[in-house]
């Protein structure tokens, strides 16, 4: 077993990063994941595994020293929260286009605007429906411990080389700030320059006598060429919905009602099944991992074998649309949310249960 | 076995180290542990809270409005939190400075005069464990060992000359308690 | 058959006194005839050609003109978004400290949409090289008004010229730069005659052997001229410049070995 430890889960995502072979990490400071780089900083990886890390003069300067690593074939990550999420949107949409592997980390707060720095899953249509201009996708990973925010971090970086393509965790203020038992994984050494050339032979990093220059770009001015960038890029998005859906089921075999959450929600939601049981009432929970690729065919399936459906989110109503989608419209589906980083109690989900599916 | 507990003061109490160190112990006692801090504003001079939860299973909801424990140690908390203790749970307060005492009769009361103690011993710095240790002496959820472990590992290497001393204000905290009311 | 005969007599390796340099791609240039650009690129990759350091070298175009800069330089590039190259440089001189970085950029790019991360990567004092190419007008969009056009010159934003009272004045980004204790190097060059691309070529030698030393950012401002923009011919747009560009973006340079050069107006 790895090594033990009580960590914040900014912490956990920071020394996740060092111990994954991480190259480079490049941020700005925002509430509510400003651990995450003081983590680094106090750290030192640079020392440990020769990692880089950089504060940045803005969320814009760090997505493109991002696009600038990655364009290099180097293992880069970044976090920040939603405001700085925001302001990434333009740099995401160019990872995406010019098919560049990085990690981004969203330790969501409330919102719109400066908002609050209490928690929040408001950044669910972001992340998910491509937050920037274009038709792009991004894989996100929606981590619900401390210690998925941990693990997440590798399999973000294991998927972000395989499609070659820009990885989101979203997470949020509440499972960033919260401290919970971890076992980290062992340090994986840093790739050397020969392992990453030939890892990533598309990379910018200094051409040799005896190739061609390569160019990482999102532009082609003809239409033609940028109408086959697309396909490509859908055809792998297709391939991710096909091999990288990521989802739990609890007590979902016998249930006749179903909740469906993410992230902290569903461990509010796991929390309020308990209560619910014991009252009798047979409630399930379908969590999805991954939120895209979302688990569609699988929350389909439990969802028409139960008599209604709660979707609980920390927004107005997000994430419901991709289950109603999935589900179709022959079972009852509602949704409970609250708002701006007020975070629901299992209490209140077991009452909107019981009046917004069972009793209505 | 899961247990649930709330504690809260204000900053600058060691709510939140006090919690940190609970739930170090619990980890080096291979438990499950959540550790969910009250943040932002409220941080900064108010009040401050800390929702620790130790269990032999998968903990769910890191953020409760139920408790097993309350361990309250100003006014504001017991305002707040007093009502939020289950039925049949357990409550410890320091009365220093306390103007309302708990009034509920269905739940086991404890107080402990940890701020005086502490004050008159020159232990101010570590208040915060004298309290833990009243919670121990009745919620004996970790063993000293391990109690041990936790301060070793939540502690900065720098201050671990200060453990042994932390450890006489946990068995002082044992002294200290005081029941207030029981249930049975 | 005559005509054949005279090529090859013409080609003979001991005939040719100048040829173009291998890094740069065999392709027609997508800039307007009269404009520096393609002076500019060339220079460039003489001296990488020369240093012999394609191989670690790694550029970063811009969006404006120049944003295909990489289909015409023989070198690995990669296109940033509009104004982020120094951050795309930083990142990239971090994790290849041993590799040679450059970025290219326009007026726009570096000097509106980009000044925040210009002004932090020169403070920071990054090993990079940044070529800044700056013709005071929007070339690539049609002609629009830039950060360092000037005083009541045209362009398609400011069709009555730029009114300073409410355009605000050109930026000589180049100058505040200059102050930052992290710049090694600034000088100001211009590529229409060919004493003065000698000088640029020298200038970016210099940059290049500077970032081999690790000495901080080096950064070389090359005036060039638009005439497609400036609504001119070439050769009307060279003497334009001169007259009109030079007087206010002074040539020369502006600090060496980390000291000011004292200004003499």
């Amino acid at each position: 077993m790895g090594e033990l430890k009580l960590m914040k889960g900014n912490e956990a995502v920071a020394e996740a990063a060092i111990r994954a072979g991480c190259d480079g990490y490049f941020g700005y400071p925002i509430t509510p994941q400003s651990e995450v780089m003081e983590y680094l900083m106090a750290e030192k990886p640079f020392e440990r595994t020769g990692m880089v890390v950089l504060q940045a003069e803005s969320e814009v300067a760090a997505i493109n020293m991002l696009y600038g690593g990655a364009g290099t074939g180097k293992m880069v990550m970044t976090s920040s929260s939603s405001p700085g999420v925001s302001l990434m949107q333009e740099g995401i949409s160019y990872l995406a286009g010019a098919e560049l592997p990085a990690v981004i980390v969203n330790i969501v707060r409330g919102g719109p605007g400066l908002g609050t720095i209490q928690p929040s899953q408001a950044d669910y249509f972001q992340a998910v429906k491509g937050g920037g201009h274009g038709d792009y996708k991004m894989l996100v990973l929606a981590p619900a411990s401390v210690q998925e925010m941990c693990d997440h971090v590798k399999l973000a970086f294991d998927k972000a080389f395989e499609y070659r393509t820009p990885v989101m965790i979203l997470s949020d203020g509440a499972i960033g700030q919260m401290m919970e038992k971890v076992v980290l994984f062992d340090q994986i050494p840093r790739r050397t320059d020969e392992e990453l050339i030939k890892q990533c032979p598309w990379a910018s990093n200094g051409r040799p006598k005896t190739r061609n220059h390569n160019i990482i770009t999102s532009l082609d001015l003809d239409p033609a060429g940028q109408e086959r960038v697309n396909l490509k890029l859908q055809a792998k998005y297709q391939m991710m919905e096909k091999n990288e859906v990521l989802y739990e089921e609890i007590q979902c075999e016998d249930a006749d009602y179903l909740l469906v959450a993410f992230g902290l929600s569903a461990r509010i939601c796991q929390k309020a099944l308990d209560l619910a049981r014991a009252k009798g009432i047979k409630v399930g929970l379908f969590r999805p991992i991954t939120l895209f690729p979302f688990p569609a065919i699988e929350v389909s399936n439990v969802g028409n074998r139960v008599k209604g459906i709660l979707v609980v989110e920390m927004n107005a109503g997000q994430m419901i649309e991709d289950v109603k989608l999935s589900v179709g419209c022959k079972v009852k589906i509602e949704h409970y949310g609250r708002f701006g980083g007020i975070i629901p109690s299992p209490d209140e989900v077991v009452k909107a249960l019981t009046q917004k599916i069972i009793g209505g | 076995m899961t247990e649930e507990i709330i504690i809260a003061g204000f900053g600058g109490q060691g709510v939140l180290s006090m919690g940190k160190i609970l739930a170090y112990s619990g980890v080096m006692q291979n438990k499950e542990v959540s550790w969910m801090p009250s943040y932002g504003p409220e941080m900064r001079g108010g009040t401050a809270n800390v929702t620790v939860i130790i269990s032999d299973e998968r903990i769910s909801s890191p953020i409760l409005n139920s408790y097993d424990t309350a361990i309250i140690l100003n006014q504001q908390s017991m305002d707040k939190f007093e009502k939020t203790v289950k039925p049949g749970g357990l409550l410890i307060y320091d009365p220093n400075g306390l103007t309302r005492f708990p009034e509920r009769k269905d739940i086991n009361i404890y107080s402990i005069e940890a701020a005086d103690e502490a004050g008159k011993r020159g232990l101010s710095k570590i208040f915060n464990m004298i309290v833990l240790g009243g919670f121990l002496k009745l919620k004996p959820l970790v063993a000293p060992e391990f109690l041990h472990k936790g301060l070793e590992k939540s502690l900065p290497a720098r201050h671990h000359a200060l453990i042994p001393e932390n450890e006489k204000a946990v068995a002082l905290g044992k002294e200290l308690l005081k029941a207030v009311h029981l249930v049975n | 058959m005559e005509e054949q005969f005279a090529k090859t007599e013409i080609h003979k390796p001991e005939n040719i006194v100048y040829k173009k340099s291998d890094l740069m791609v065999d392709r027609p240039l997508s800039y307007c005839p009269g404009c520096g650009h393609g002076t500019a690129h060339r220079m460039l990759m003489e001296v990488i050609e020369e240093m012999d350091i394609s191989d670690k070298t790694i550029g970063v175009s811009p969006v404006g003109c120049s944003v295909l800069a990489y289909d015409f330089l023989n070198i690995d590039m990669l296109g940033a978004a509009h104004g982020r190259a120094p951050a795309l440089a930083t990142a990239i001189k971090r994790m290849w400290p041993n590799h040679f970085v450059f970025t290219y950029q326009g007026d726009g790019d570096l000097a509106a949409i980009g000044t925040a991360e210009t002004i932090h990567a020169c403070n920071r004092g990054e090993n990079i090289t940044i070529i800044f190419i700056n013709n005071g007008i929007y070339g690539m969009t049609g002609g629009q008004m830039a950060p360092t056009t000037l005083p009541g010159m045209r362009s398609s934003t400011s069709p009555y010229g730029r009114d300073v009272p409410t355009m605000g004045h050109p930026l000589k980004i180049t100058e505040l730069i200059a102050q930052l204790p992290g710049v090694y190097y600034v000088t100001r060059q211009a590529v229409h005659t060919p004493n003065n691309v000698r000088k640029t070529k020298k200038a970016i030698r210099k940059a290049f052997e500077l970032q081999k030393e690790n000495k901080g950012l080096c950064f070389i401002e090359i005036v060039s001229n638009c005439n497609s923009g400036w609504k001119m011919t070439p050769v009307q747009s060279n003497k334009w410049m001169e007259e009109n560009m030079f007087p206010f973006y002074v040539l020369g340079d502006i600090k060496v070995d980390g000291k000011l050069i004292e200004m003499t107006k």
